[in-house]
């Protein structure tokens, strides 16, 4: 299946981020995790938010997700401001965050428990699911008894199972090793291909998000704020051969350089 | 408590690098990972063993013609535990039912408090301490006074046990449920959960393993309690027989006594490692 034509010109806006600032209380006093931060994510789009660690990344997709409230600014989806969790979304997290103490089809079945909704048509939905991601016949596994890459893929059936139409996923692949990585990578783009969801995908790594994206946000350290919108030019379907073309090497470097370089906002 | 909870998860803290399985946590494995035999020819060794020794020590004692009133044969324990079984019965009934309404109403009453109580940080502060003044101070020491206030009957003797259990159950199970995850509560969250099923479909099942350890080690000190309160008042029970059979020097049906009192605690043992096999396996 052809993956959508990417950079969703033209699409109706899902997401808009306005002027996002958050400062949060730690112990060791105030953390000023997000500095006026907007941006808008288009019907259909893939885009990545890039930065390194502790820039406020997880605080953006928090708040987007309705986990926590800003302290100014505000983020709309489908125009209407995100004061909780929507049914829109689905969240996937840093690690797999399966609930050890449930196989793996009671915790693909656990977003319809917390939502009160009969399962029953999602059924075939989750088995195709099951199937696409090699999980099928793994329905009575523990969590404890899968490798971290199937951790990950059940996670993911789990938060597409109920169809949202928005994804926020917070590093999901932070913890696997390289390889299954760029599996994931692909059965990633292969699901948004045949599922056409509006995709927020926070990631560290350059490589990962020019590899999915089509643009990315890129962000400054902390107090996070926006440092660079990043257009991908990479054609689709992506394959793993163009992580290694020069116009990828070369944007890996320039990507960099706004990084380091602390560029201001433009 | 909704709002509370809305303050409490959201701030995203950095991964502490900590667990949050392991932490505040005591290793459960050690009682569900019993050794146990692997297959027929280990088993036939261990009971082979443990037959070998009480033959031993019937035939050393027979041997050396040590006096029942010193040290009974096991073959004497034996043979009073069948012959007098009836006139141990009542007091095993008295002992038991003893044990079993102190039990409940110790463990519910824990168990209910450990889950109020560990969602407002600052009120458990303040109960903690006499918690902990409770789980060290042996029960047996107020059976005297309960005794004067609630008479010779069971009731005491009931409020002893509960008083023993109810502690137990309440800091563990208190453990259990202070293990909050918040990436899995937060994954609740964003399915729009209310705080009730945050409790109960994540709190709870995370409490677990810990609340089976308290209901386990509280069952042994309420049937320590049970035994002990019935031997320092009252004219009944399996630990009134202790005292009853020593002072008569019938050192037989006082170590028929002491199997009885060992087997119900070897039954509570081996129910509370089948209960922790089957919902907290996930943990070891």
């Amino acid at each position: 299946m052809a993956e959508p034509s990417g950079n969703g010109k033209g699409a109706e806006p899902r997401i808009v981020i306005d002027n996002a600032t958050k400062y949060y209380q730690t112990k060791t006093g105030q953390t000023h995790a997000l500095e006026k931060f907007s941006a808008t994510i288009r019907e259909g789009e893939l885009v990545c938010i890039l930065g390194p660690s502790g820039c406020g990344k997880t605080t953006l997709l928090w708040a987007m997700s309705g986990l926590h409230p800003l302290t100014s600014g505000r983020i709309l989806l489908d125009g209407t401001p995100v004061t909780g969790p929507r049914p829109e979304i689905g969240m996937v997290f840093q690690d797999a965050n399966l609930l050890p103490w449930r196989n793996l089809k009671q915790n693909i079945l656990f977003p319809f428990e917390i939502k009160h909704l009969n399962p029953q048509p999602y059924e075939e939905r989750i088995q195709h699911l099951l199937q696409t991601v090699g999980l099928a016949g793994f329905e009575n596994k523990y969590p404890r008894e899968l490798s971290g890459g199937m951790q990950q893929r059940a996670s993911i059936v789990r938060c597409l199972s109920f169809d949202p139409s928005v994804l926020l996923m917070d590093e999901p692949f932070g913890a696997l090793d390289a390889f299954t990585r760029d599996e994931m990578n692909l059965l990633l783009l292969q699901l948004w291909a045949e599922n056409k969801k509006t995709i927020a995908f926070v990631t560290h790594s350059i490589a990962e998000a020019l590899f999915l994206a089509d643009r990315i946000l890129i962000m400054t350290p902390r107090p996070g704020r926006l440092a660079k919108e990043f257009i991908v030019e990479l054609p689709r379907p992506r394959t793993l051969d163009m992580q290694t073309s020069p116009y990828f090497i070369q944007s890996v470097k320039e990507i960099k350089d706004i990084i380091h370089g602390g560029a201001e906002v433009e | 408590m909704a709002e509370r909870l809305i303050e409490q998860i959201p701030e995203f803290k950095k991964d502490t690098g900590v667990k949050p399985d392991q932490e505040g946590f005591i290793d459960w494995s050690a009682l569900t990972s019993v050794p146990t035999a692997k297959n027929a020819r280990e088993a036939f060794i261990i009971i082979a063993t443990a037959i070998g020794v009480i033959l031993l020590i019937e035939f050393t004692l027979r041997i050396f013609n040590v006096p029942s009133y010193i040290l009974p044969t096991p073959s004497g324990i034996l043979g009073s535990l069948f012959q007098s079984w009836e006139v141990f019965l009542p007091h095993l009934g008295v002992t038991l039912q003893e044990l079993l309404i102190g039990y409940v109403i110790g463990a519910v009453i824990g168990m209910v408090l450990a889950g109020v109580i560990t969602q407002f940080p600052f009120a458990e502060k303040m109960v903690t301490p006499y918690i902990i003044l409770l789980v060290v101070t042996p029960m047996l020491a107020l059976v005297p006074l309960l005794i004067l206030k609630l008479g010779f009957g069971l009731e005491p003797r009931i409020v002893a046990v509960a008083l023993a259990v109810g502690p137990m159950v309440m800091i563990n199970s208190a453990t259990g449920f202070r293990r909050t995850d918040l990436a899995k509560i937060a994954l609740a969250r964003s399915y729009g959960a209310s705080t009730l099923q945050i409790f109960r479909k994540i709190r709870f099942p995370l409490a677990l393993p810990m609340i089976i350890v308290g209901l386990m080690v509280g069952g042994i000190f309420g049937l320590l309690t049970a035994v002990g309160a019935e031997m320092v008042g009252g004219g009944e029970g399996l630990g009134n027989r202790l005292v009853y059979y020593s002072s008569l020097a019938r050192m037989e049906p006082f170590f028929a006594i002491i199997v009885i009192i060992a087997i119900i605690g070897i039954l509570m043992y081996i129910l509370f490692y089948l209960i922790g096999k089957k919902w907290a396996s996930w943990e070891a």
